[in-house]
């Protein structure tokens, strides 16, 4: 959240003294975004550390991100390689899109995991699901404006809002659910267990 | 085709976690009992129906909003509409499914009468607050 706040100051500042269509305002933007992205996906490992906390997998799971984020960024620059012009620009972009998607995909591993563990914290469960939530949207918002360019502009306009949705969701769950909070997981599979 | 199947993907994931986050919601609320007022005003006597929804987001409404529970209010009434959707749709064939989706509304409704109770304790701290005041 820190990073975040620093990060939206720097945009101001860059914006302010370059520029909404600048070419320095679009290369910050998008590299400070796969600073953030790498920065979530971080917390997501340690969510990952949290779930599998009495297995002491926390060197194994720390070890496992950090080759598949250099699995990420070396495919997202086999794909940039492809195209002729903006190569630095171009591979911003796509790790970022590919982040969200594999982040969409360990969030979505970490919930059967929970499901599978019965894990019970409410506080913990709130942070993932409100973390797959973002996390899909993110990635849908991506694939909509790679399937559909026409819509860019109302897409544009959606990734703030979604980006808004993930400080309220986890501000609540540290504000309202104390750590020891319990949830029953049977409650929360759509199938009853 | 590769951004097709990520969207696909990533709908289904969304409705999945979208689900799940409205159920552990109100799986949170569902431990707080309601009080004899709020029962009297809600006219929720012993257990919810799907039916009481409306009507106590309507007292919800009447009530002065705390910042902690819009935002989860507002999930919940998705997933009451989303569910409504597909009482109307898949539900018809499947009677499981509608089965599921009376007892998921009448959770809905519960969570419902439990944020009124929590806005009108709201309510009553800020009247104290501006008596004291």
């Amino acid at each position: 959240m820190v990073a975040c706040i620093i990060v939206s100051v720097i945009r101001f500042s860059v914006l302010f003294s370059h520029g909404y269509s600048s070419p320095e305002y679009a290369f910050f933007y998008y590299y400070s975004d796969v600073l953030l992205t790498i920065g979530l996906y971080f917390t997501l490992t340690s969510l990952y550390a949290h779930v599998f906390e009495e297995m002491a997998a926390e060197r194994s799971i720390r070890l496992g991100a950090i080759a598949l984020l250099l699995g990420t960024a070396v495919f997202s620059f086999a794909i940039v390689m492809q195209s002729q012009a903006h190569i630095v620009g171009r591979f911003f972009v796509e790790i970022s899109q590919n982040l969200n998607f594999v982040g969409l995909i360990l969030t979505y591993v970490l919930w059967g995991a929970i499901l599978k563990l019965r894990e019970t914290r409410t506080r913990l469960i709130q942070l993932v699901l409100s973390l797959g939530i973002f996390f899909s949207l993110l990635a849908a918002t991506f694939a909509l404006r790679n399937l559909y360019p026409p819509l860019h502009t109302v897409l544009t306009n959606l990734s703030p809002i979604t980006g808004c949705l993930l400080p309220f969701a986890w501000a609540y769950a540290f504000w309202r659910f104390p750590d020891d909070e319990r949830l029953s997981p049977a409650r929360l599979t759509v199938v009853p267990q | 085709m590769i951004a097709g199947i990520i969207l696909a993907c990533s709908v289904v994931f969304l409705l999945q976690f979208f689900v799940s986050y409205c159920r552990s919601l109100i799986a949170a609320s569902s431990k707080q009992a309601l009080s004899p007022e709020v029962r009297d005003v809600t006219g929720i006597a012993s257990s919810a129906t799907g039916d009481d929804f409306a009507r106590v987001i309507q007292l919800l409404r009447l009530c002065p909003e705390s910042p902690e529970d819009r935002s989860r209010v507002q999930a919940v009434g998705a997933y009451f509409s989303l569910l409504n959707m597909v009482r109307s749709t898949l539900a018809k064939a499947m009677p499981n499914l509608c089965a599921w989706t009376e007892t998921e509304r009448s959770h809905c409704a519960y969570f419902a009468a439990v944020a009124l109770e929590r806005r009108i304790a709201f309510s009553r701290d800020m009247l104290a607050q501006q008596m004291d005041g």
